[in-house]
């Protein structure tokens, strides 16, 4: 019994008409299916044969029945014995019996393979998608890549649990049918192939046309969905320019369009049933004038009850025939959303060479040694060899470019010392973002080096380099969950007190005590039960419990009040002492205490220096500070 | 049950009939089919006589076209019914959504929305299809044969008396055993949903802090879930197939025994038998796809209560019959206001605001996180209505102002800044549908966007990613403030949106306004006193209230809290 579709967010199956099958995504997933469940396997294409072969059987006990036991026991009158005929009862039942179990065991089993291979395939897919890089979710929207696991998984399981196994119980029927058809009469079965023949080539037409109104519909759906998500998410917008009206007219258009190819669709594919029904009595008259000419004409080898026999397989054989036309297209399709889960879990995923851990250090012991708990203090393990992490990061002629052709960074050189304070500062799009983004390799640069410790960051381990940065975003993300949650992200084995304790330092603690729940209050994941400020809040609080060796600051406190901004920037301080900082900020007032200030334009340094010396200079500094003197 | 719903198929009346006229006539002459096939075998093939076959064949054969032509006529009908129906349903959500106000979306989260929109349709779609095809067909199609299987033989038909009602309560308990997991499927599917959407949305986050094993752990969680409990309910289901098969096979059997006693008693021929046993599996597999309506529409009783949700939810907002549509100037009254977003007098947002603010004058709002000053100007555009007192914009209460001139009237730029796919022209034109390339520019100007925009390859043309991503905060928000001056408002409302601009491009745009927009009354919030200096009034919020208002001079010499702000800023400044 099919279970309603459920389709996410984002675009479906996009492309061709989708008749032709595609056999090498398909050789694929059935690795997938097969490997794991081998023997259950075995046992289910077993038990599809058992069950087709029960119920031809079936079919066939009508002719022993008229043939063995009804003809001659007319003829022998009202003396006739039924011992025999119960004799053969008792026989079909058995061979029902036997269709019944093997029907329920296929089923039991196919659910057991469908659902864990999909299973198995949601895992690899989020696994896979967790080491894939930025680049990826750069290029696709959001809708498009949850499609994935919603649209795309939902069509593989309808495809795995009924579909094929259904294609193959047909399959099977229909052979064991045609044997037992051959075996009755070779001529009738040549009247079944010819209308079988016309019966196949009408249903591929319509499923074709069917089809590719399906394809259409699918594509409709992913730019309704899209313009709607759109809409939707942006509706404060629509308010305030009072744009409800024209956001209408452009719905109903996408609405009209679905409405257009979803009823193609579908009134073909309605098509399909009656058709064939009609060609299933098509071909009864036919079998019952061919079968009647032979059987009065002809040779005496068909008698009555064969006719009849054959009138019954007639109309099995063609229920499974409509059946394997019907899965064949939703196989099609469903091969297609298999193909887009394949190219997911074919992406390059991030390269990491790097075999340099990060360890913790005892504090007060100042030789090289490994310690297992979190002191605060860390190191570098090569081999057998620790050195002690001082937090010193060396940009030398960086060049980088997100994309070929359009370069965002030009011969960056900077050297953020231990312990010290670098600002960043230049207009929006001048590269602060970019360097931030490229000393934790969430990207890869182009020419020049960076080195961590005199270390070149590519031969440390990712997931050290990057728990070691703690990194600060514009854009907050928190996650469903509560409060407590969201904090104890920054290091997950954090006890109550310490999350708590952050939080009082990132002075996020009021405001959160006075959410009606505290601590335990529920997060949306959009985050829209806070305001920005106290989402940056949450965001500091989560980098303090973190506690990493060097932390960047991006624009992290805009969005706040200078009052809160100055007890934040305290605690920020204290926090910063043997950690290296490198903040950016628009604000004059966040980075007048740094030690360095590197100004950038346009993707290169262009002035760098402490404040006084810039000021001095009276370059691009002077004149970005002193911009906001001007209109006092 | 379902008022609000059942109001979409309204339009839809005659391809509904239709519909159901075609299944009907189908359904005769599905019936009446076996009827003639049993003739067939029994005149023609047992009476050996070609002449009987072929003429029951060739009205077999007329019956079987007619039968194909209602067949594909209620398909065309029951396809343009249900998908019409569809159609509806969507055009009337979103249309219901575009009319809430803030308080409806608040409550209503806009994912959710969306899945209703979609998933939710598509599902009563197939349902609707359902009703009008199968829940038509099969109870007519289970009493047709059955009245045939009854005059063929009556007594034998007792068979069924026992045969349905035995499938029926098997179905019954089936169904009863797996609808409440699949309910808690659905839920268990949402939660899949939102863990992938957050790992996708957060993806900097995730990398940042190195937790892949952690999310790959919450994934794998609900991932395992879904995997048991989907299990669970289709295995559940996976027994309707030995119950149908059982009975049909035993129905089968005690029919063919006690046929074989009648046929040699000569109360019944062979054919007759044939079609009886016919009739036999059409009565089942009728009961069988019923069965298979209901499953499909208990699990779509979900869908349909969600859409109904949003169909009767009223929006807050609402104008009234004689709303006033010119807006005089941009005074501004606010008359001991209080405001909550929850509608409770023990949780106000905004207590006793009272303010006076001549048109054409600049106001600044301070105050810390959450004291209200988003709340404040959000009562401007009546995008949330006061709880008690009143707000009055150029003398008239705002609830007395058509909600499109008052909206046209005060231009907002928030917080966050949405930009929607297409155009940079196109997304200015928000303000104005029918403003010139030069007014673009002249806004354009203002906000000190035209620089980068002409430095763009397409200028104005250049493309807008989906949430305006290929363009870095600062030059979003002033995007977003170009947009709103072409509205030509008469109060212009700035919610701390040049936070990600540089101070020295704010200070532009802080000028520029000054001069170019003198009759418009500016409201500022911001952070820094910086930014608010020289206006005319600068009102000090502080947990929903007012702390003081007055010029910067004048706070700076009677409000404590204001020269502790100004000098701490001032001592950065000095400082650096």
């Amino acid at each position: 019994m099919r279970g309603p579709g459920m389709h996410g967010g984002g675009g479906g199956p996009k492309g061709r008409v989708p008749v032709k099958l595609d056999f090498g995504t398909f050789r694929r997933l059935l690795a997938y299916i097969f490997v794991p469940y081998k023997v259950r396997f075995v046992i289910v294409v077993i038990a599809i044969l058992l069950s087709s072969v029960a119920g031809v059987a079936g079919s066939l006990f009508l002719k022993v029945l008229i043939d063995d036991h009804i003809t001659p026991m007319v003829a022998q009158g009202s003396g006739a014995s039924f011992a025999p005929l119960l004799r053969a009862i008792g026989v079909m039942a058995s061979i029902y019996l036997v269709g019944i179990v093997s029907t329920l065991l296929y089923n039991l089993l196919m659910i057991e393979i469908a659902q864990g291979s999909l299973k198995s395939i949601r895992l690899k897919m989020f696994i896979h998608m967790q080491s894939l890089p930025l680049s990826y979710f750069d290029r696709r929207s959001h809708g498009d890549v949850m499609s994935l696991y919603t649209n795309d998984v939902d069509t593989l399981r309808q495809m795995v649990t009924q579909s094929l196994p259904h294609f193959v119980n047909s399959a099977a029927t229909v052979s064991a049918i045609f044997l037992a058809m051959i075996f009755s009469s070779w001529q009738l079965t040549l009247v079944i192939l010819l209308t079988l023949s016309i019966a196949l080539r009408l249903s591929t037409m319509v499923t074709g046309k069917s089809g590719s109104y399906f394809m259409k519909q699918q594509q409709v759906l992913g730019k309704t969905n899209g313009f709607i998500e759109e809409m939707i998410h942006g509706q404060k917008v629509i308010k305030v320019f009072t744009y409800e009206e024209k956001a209408k007219a452009r719905f109903d258009e996408l609405n009209e369009e679905l409405y257009s190819s979803a009823f193609n669709a579908h009134r073909f594919a309605n098509i399909l049933m009656p058709m064939m029904g009609n060609i299933g009595y098509i071909q009864y008259v036919l079998v019952a004038i061919v079968g009647g000419l032979l059987a009065i004409h002809g040779t005496g080898a068909i008698t009555l009850g064969t006719i009849a026999v054959f009138l019954q397989l007639s109309r099995n054989i063609n229920r499974p025939i409509t059946q394997m036309a019907n899965q064949l297209n939703s196989v099609a399709m469903a091969l297609a959303g298999t193909k887009r889960i394949f190219d997911l879990l074919d992406q390059e995923s991030e390269s990491d060479e790097g075999l340099i851990r990060l360890v913790n250090m005892c504090k007060d012991n100042p030789d090289s040694v490994q310690v297992e708990k979190q002191t605060g203090c860390w190191g570098w393990k090569d081999g057998e060899k620790i050195t002690r992490l001082r937090g010193v990061v060396k940009l030398e002629h960086v060049d980088f470019s997100y994309v070929e052709g359009k370069q965002v960074l030009h011969d960056v050189t900077l050297t953020a010392d231990a312990g010290k304070k670098i600002a960043l500062v230049g207009a929006t799009g001048a590269g602060k973002t970019t360097i931030t983004n490229l000393i934790n390799r969430f990207y890869d640069i182009d020419g020049g080096t960076i080195h961590y410790d005199g270390i070149p960051i590519r031969r440390i381990r990712k997931a050290d380099l990057r728990r070691s940065l703690g990194v600060v975003l514009q854009e907050v993300s928190l996650f469903s969950g509560t409060v407590m949650e969201n904090i104890r992200y920054g290091r997950l084995n954090a006890t109550d007190e310490e999350v708590i304790e952050a939080a009082k330092l990132a002075n996020a603690d009021y405001f959160i005590s006075h959410l009606p729940e505290g601590y335990q209050t529920e997060l949306r994941g959009d985050g829209s039960s806070l305001s920005q400020g106290q989402r940056q809040m949450i965001s500091i609080a989560r980098a303090i419990v973190a506690d990493p060796p060097v932390l960047v600051l991006d624009e992290a406190t805009s969005s706040i009040d200078t009052h809160t901004e100055e007890i934040v920037q305290k605690g920020m301080d204290a926090l910063m002492e043997g950690r290296t900082v490198l903040v950016i900020a628009h604000r004059l007032s966040t980075i007048h205490n740094s030690d360095l200030i590197i100004v950038l334009e346009n993707g290169s340094i262009i002035e760098s220096g402490t404040h006084d010396e810039l000021i001095a200079r009276q370059g691009q500094y002077w004149r970005l500070y002193t911009g906001v003197f001007e209109l006092e | 049950m379902i008022p609000a719903l059942r109001k979409q198929a309204v339009g839809n009346r005659l391809p509904t009939f239709l519909t159901i006229l075609f299944v009907l006539l189908e359904v005769a002459m599905d019936v009446t089919i076996p009827y003639l096939m049993a003739n067939l075998l029994d005149r023609g093939i047992s009476g050996a006589s070609m002449s009987e076959i072929i003429f029951w064949g060739a009205i077999l054969l007329l019956c079987s076209f007619v039968a194909l032509a209602f067949g594909i006529l209620s398909g065309h009908f029951a396809a343009r019914a249900s998908t019409g129906f569809a159609r509806n349903v969507r055009k009337s959500l979103y249309h219901k959504i575009q009319e809430f106000s803030f308080a409806n979306l608040d409550r209503l989260p806009s994912s959710s929305l969306v899945t209703r929109l979609t998933t939710d349709v598509t599902n009563v779609q197939m349902a609707y299809q359902m009703l009008t095809r199968i829940a038509v067909r099969s109870p007519a199609m289970l009493f047709f044969s059955f009245f045939m299987a009854y005059t063929i033989n009556a007594s034998l038909s007792l068979v069924f008396l026992v045969a349905i009602p035995t499938l029926a309560l098997g179905l019954f308990l089936l169904i009863r055993a797996a609808y409440p997991i699949f309910t808690k499927v659905f839920k268990t599917y949402d939660r899949l949903n939102t863990v992938v959407q957050e790992n996708i949305r957060s993806i900097r986050v995730v990398k940042s802090f190195v937790r892949e094993e952690h999310e790959i752990e919450k994934f794998n969680g609900v991932n395992t879930e879904i995997y048991k409990q989907f299990s669970k309910a289709e295995k559940i289901i996976a027994f309707n197939s030995p119950l149908m098969q059982g009975t049909m096979y035993i129905s089968i059997l005690v029919i063919s025994y006690i046929g074989a006693k009648l046929i040699t008693s000569s109360s019944m021929t062979t054919g007759q038998l044939m079609s009886f046993i016919t009739y036999t599996s059409q009565i089942l597999m009728s009961l069988m796809f019923l069965s298979m309506v209901v499953v499909m529409l208990t699990i779509s009783r979900a869908a349909i209560q969600r859409i109904e949700e949003v169909l009767r939810e009223e929006s807050d907002i609402t104008e009234k019959a004689d709303a006033v549509t010119t807006v005089k100037d941009g005074s501004i009254i606010f008359d001991d206001v209080s405001f909550s977003y929850t509608n409770h007098a023990d949780k106000l947002n905004l207590e006793g605001i009272t303010l006076d603010i001549p048109s054409g004058s600049t106001v600044g709002i301070l105050g810390p996180t959450g004291s209200g000053k988003s709340s404040l100007v959000q009562l401007l555009a009546r995008l949330y209505d006061v709880y008690s007192g009143s707000v009055k914009i150029g003398g008239v209460d705002v609830r007395d102002y058509s909600i499109k001139s008052l909206r046209d009237s005060v231009g907002v730029v928030l917080q966050k800044n949405t930009l929607f796919s297409g155009t940079v022209a196109e997304n200015l034109r928000w303000g104005n549908e029918d403003a010139s390339q030069e007014e673009l520019i002249r806004v354009a100007k203002i906000a000190q966007a035209h620089p980068f925009i002409n430095e763009l390859e397409e200028k104005y043309d250049s493309v807008v990613e989906q949430g305006g991503t290929n363009f870095s905060g600062g030059q979003r928000q002033r995007l977003a403030i170009a947009r709103a001056l072409l509205k030509r408002p008469k109060i212009l409302i700035l919610d701390d949106s040049t936070s990600a601009v540089d101070t020295k491009t704010e200070a532009s745009i802080r000028a520029a306004l000054k001069n170019e927009l003198k009759e418009t009354t500016k409201i500022v919030i911001a952070q820094r006193i910086s930014s608010v200096i020289d206006a005319d009034q600068i009102i000090m919020l502080e947990n929903g209230k007012i702390h003081a208002v007055g010029s910067h001079e004048t706070l700076l010499g009677s409000c404590a809290r204001y020269q502790e702000m100004y000098a701490s800023q001032m001592r950065k400044e000095e400082r650096a």
